[in-house]
């Protein structure tokens, strides 16, 4: 579904990825984890079409499309979703008003009819429930005033209700009290199908408890530098990066 | 070697010749004779005055239009209305048809039961003294250009109590002809003691020919009165538009200004409310929406000049291509008017880096239990927000309008007559929508 061959990117001149390879294939579920600022943010961005970044080196296909030709809103219609780290405060814009628009040209692109009034309320419905968004906070603008993690909630909704391929969770559990990051998680493995894949960046093995990972990478200085199995993770909880950087090191020297 | 000045008296001549052989009214022989020795002493104001240093606008009335007398009544108004499609119709209400500034009493829709409809020409000699007693000629070259130049005008008094609760619409349908291209609508409201008004004000300009309107309104709000002035400004790239508005307020009462600019080749709008007693409330709002060369400047100044009054103002820009905007707020808290609460903010979007903005809070607090605060704002659109409405599939020119219009939004949400609320709104929208 998936295909990372060799990606390099820099922001401003300065090279983040240095050489990532990743393939990812329907119905696997995939952890990224990494110290802070090994590029973790920087890989999810530039596989949703942040223009900021300058794809230096590699390819990435997805469905089989040259997805770096794609604009970002192509991305989202082809079925990538990006749940964000720091979603954004739209002040102005209606969460409802906004959410509809998405639906509605995500369905253009795909051939299909736009949804109407009733049709889009009674999608919003059924989502709601699922993520346990309170519908208080989808009349407010847009992220506006939200907390961190009604923000986080607010992403997996969104993600809900736009039904991707793909969805790359971009520390979403950071900022959840436990009981959100139950339902967080219980939302996501109800939307698992044998279609759809996930990725899931974060530091802790909390989450990975409830969303189990068929695979784990550790991105280090732009690199997958070690993947393994959910036991990775376990490992990494344990022992902290040190042991991983000494063994790159190690074999470097 | 030519000096540049602070006046432009060539101009100023042109009008002070073209007005000396007309025929003299006397109701306002005095305040004629006023606006010629203002005009006299400081012409048209050029850069080189303080209050006009980013607006060239009598350059542009000398480089852009030939004809500098006033042009005569459009024949056949009613055919020509029913083809507008840009215009604004009420539902329910009165209209007042102008017809190049003078008043069309046939097309005209009013009610003499809910308020004294009167043209200037007419007034008794008590009223007419009134005229000019609060825009005075003193406080701009073109009032005093239009005090000048005005051959009638409007007067309409609420009487004490009256809520008129429908909206009155002031249409002015403007076209030059071979007689001139200046108009100089004059009109002046009292608003009685508890009374209620809305208006709402737009000119409709018939062919895009150049022309200058150069308008003045003068209210006078009464005692625990209540007015909300709408004005909106869609013109077409050649028309030149100045007014100056100012209201003084009297105790427990508000007036609220709402201008629209959304289309014109340079508008200069000089908004004064004198909040005169206490418990005055005083709201000045703005959008404008620049495009190509348009210029706009609005000046706004609020007198809090007793206790416990009031004022809130917020204007907001989007400009593209080379359009220019300029916003100068001026807020004067008197020293006997403790306890006033005053806010101000100007917000830009700039959509081009051809575009510019120039916005100028100025404040004078004599008082010292005062809440002031102002602030502005200028930069382009939030490209973490773009991107994030683009990464849930929404296009680039649909987010891009999405967040316009948000930004608009505030200030439209502020118009509360709500049939002229959704004609903006469309307006607005398709302008944010299309080709910007
Ligand atoms: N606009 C920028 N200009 C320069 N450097 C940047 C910019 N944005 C990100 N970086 C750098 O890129 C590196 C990778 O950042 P990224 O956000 O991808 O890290 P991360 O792995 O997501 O970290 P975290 O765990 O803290 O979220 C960091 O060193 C960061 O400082
Ligand atoms: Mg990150």
């Amino acid at each position: 579904m998936l295909s990372i061959k060799n990606l390099h990117a820099a922001i401003e001149g300065t090279p983040i990825l240095k050489g990532i390879s990743l393939e990812i294939k329907p119905g696997e579920v995939h952890a990224i984890m990494g110290p802070n600022g090994s590029g973790k943010s920087t890989l999810a961005s530039v596989l949703a079409g942040r223009e900021e970044y300058e794809v230096t080196e590699g390819e990435v296909y997805f469905k089989g499309k040259d997805l770096l030709d794609l604009s970002p809103e192509d991305r989202a219609r082809e079925g990538v979703f990006l749940a964000f780290q720091y979603p954004v405060e739209i002040p102005g814009v209606s969460s409802t008003n906004f959410l509809r628009t998405a639906v509605n040209q995500v369905r253009e692109y795909r051939g299909q009819e736009p949804l109407d009034a009733v049709k889009f309320l009674s999608l919003m419905k059924e989502k709601m429930k699922l993520v346990e968004i309170d519908q208080k906070l989808l009349s407010r603008a847009l992220n506006e005033g939200f907390s961190g993690g009604e923000k986080k909630k607010n992403e997996i909704f969104q993600m809900a209700v736009l039904e991707p391929t793909l969805s790359i969770l971009d520390e979403t559990d950071s900022g959840l009290d436990i009981d959100a990051l139950k339902v967080v998680a219980n939302g996501v493995n109800q939307l698992k199908t044998k279609e759809n894949a996930t990725i899931v960046v974060t530091h802790y093995q909390r989450l990975l408890d409830y969303i189990i990972p068929d695979y784990v990478h550790v991105l280090f200085d732009g690199r997958i530098v070690k993947s393994g199995s959910k036991d990775l993770a376990l490992e990494l909880e344990d022992k902290g990066y040190d042991w991983i950087k000494e063994e790159i090191s190690g074999t470097t020297v | 070697m030519t000096v540049s000045t602070k006046k432009d008296h060539k101009l100023a001549e042109i009008f002070l010749t073209g007005t000396a052989a007309m025929q003299d009214l006397p109701l306002y022989s005095n305040l004629k004779k006023s606006a010629k020795e203002v005009l006299e002493e400081s012409g048209m104001p050029t850069l080189k005055n303080e209050e006009y240093k980013y607006t060239a606008i009598s350059k542009r009335i000398s480089d852009q239009l030939t004809h500098f007398g006033t042009p005569s009544s459009i024949d056949n108004l009613q055919k020509k209305i029913q083809g507008q499609q840009e215009l604004f119709r009420l539902e329910e209400g009165y209209t007042l048809v102008c017809n190049n500034g003078i008043v069309d009493a046939h097309l005209s829709k009013i009610d003499p039961q809910l308020f004294q409809l009167q043209a200037l020409t007419e007034l008794s000699e008590e009223k007419a003294a009134q005229i000019g007693g609060i825009e005075k000629n003193e406080f701009d070259p073109f009032t005093a250009l239009n005090s000048l130049c005005f051959r009638d005008g409007i007067r309409i008094d609420i009487p004490d109590g009256k809520i008129i609760e429908k909206p009155l619409l002031l249409v002015n349908f403007v076209r030059p002809d071979e007689n001139g291209a200046c108009i100089h609508p004059r009109v002046f409201i009292q608003v009685g003691k508890n009374a209620q008004l809305t208006l709402i004000e737009q000119t409709i300009y018939l062919g895009e020919d150049p022309v200058l309107v150069n308008s003045v309104s003068e209210w006078k709000v009464g005692q625990n009165a209540h007015v909300r002035s709408y004005k909106l400004q869609d013109g077409h790239k050649k028309n030149l538009e100045v007014s100056n508005t100012r209201s003084e307020v009297q105790q427990d009462a508000s007036f609220t200004s709402i201008v629209l600019s959304l289309e014109g080749g340079m508008i200069r709008n000089n908004l004064s409310l004198d909040l005169n007693a206490s418990n005055c409330e005083g709201n000045m709002y703005g959008l404008y929406l620049l495009n190509g060369k348009t210029h706009v400047d609005n000046h706004t100044n609020v007198d809090h000049k007793k206790p416990h009054s009031e004022s809130n103002e917020l204007y907001k820009g989007i400009l593209a291509d080379q359009s220019r905007g300029v916003f100068n707020g001026k807020i004067f808290v008197r020293q006997d008017a403790q306890k006033t609460n005053a806010f101000q903010q100007n917000n830009n979007i700039l959509l081009s880096e051809d575009a510019t903005v120039n916005t100028k809070p100025q404040l004078e607090i004599w008082a010292d239990d005062v809440k002031c605060s102002h602030g502005c704002t200028t930069g382009q659109l939030d490209e973490e927000a773009l991107f994030y409405l683009r990464a849930r599939g929404i296009g680039k020119d649909a987010a891009k309008a999405l967040l316009l219009h948000a930004f608009a939004g505030e200030v439209l949400d502020q118009l509360k007559e709500e049939g002229f609320k959704e004609y903006c709104e469309k307006v607005v929208h398709a302008r944010l929508g299309g080709h910007y």
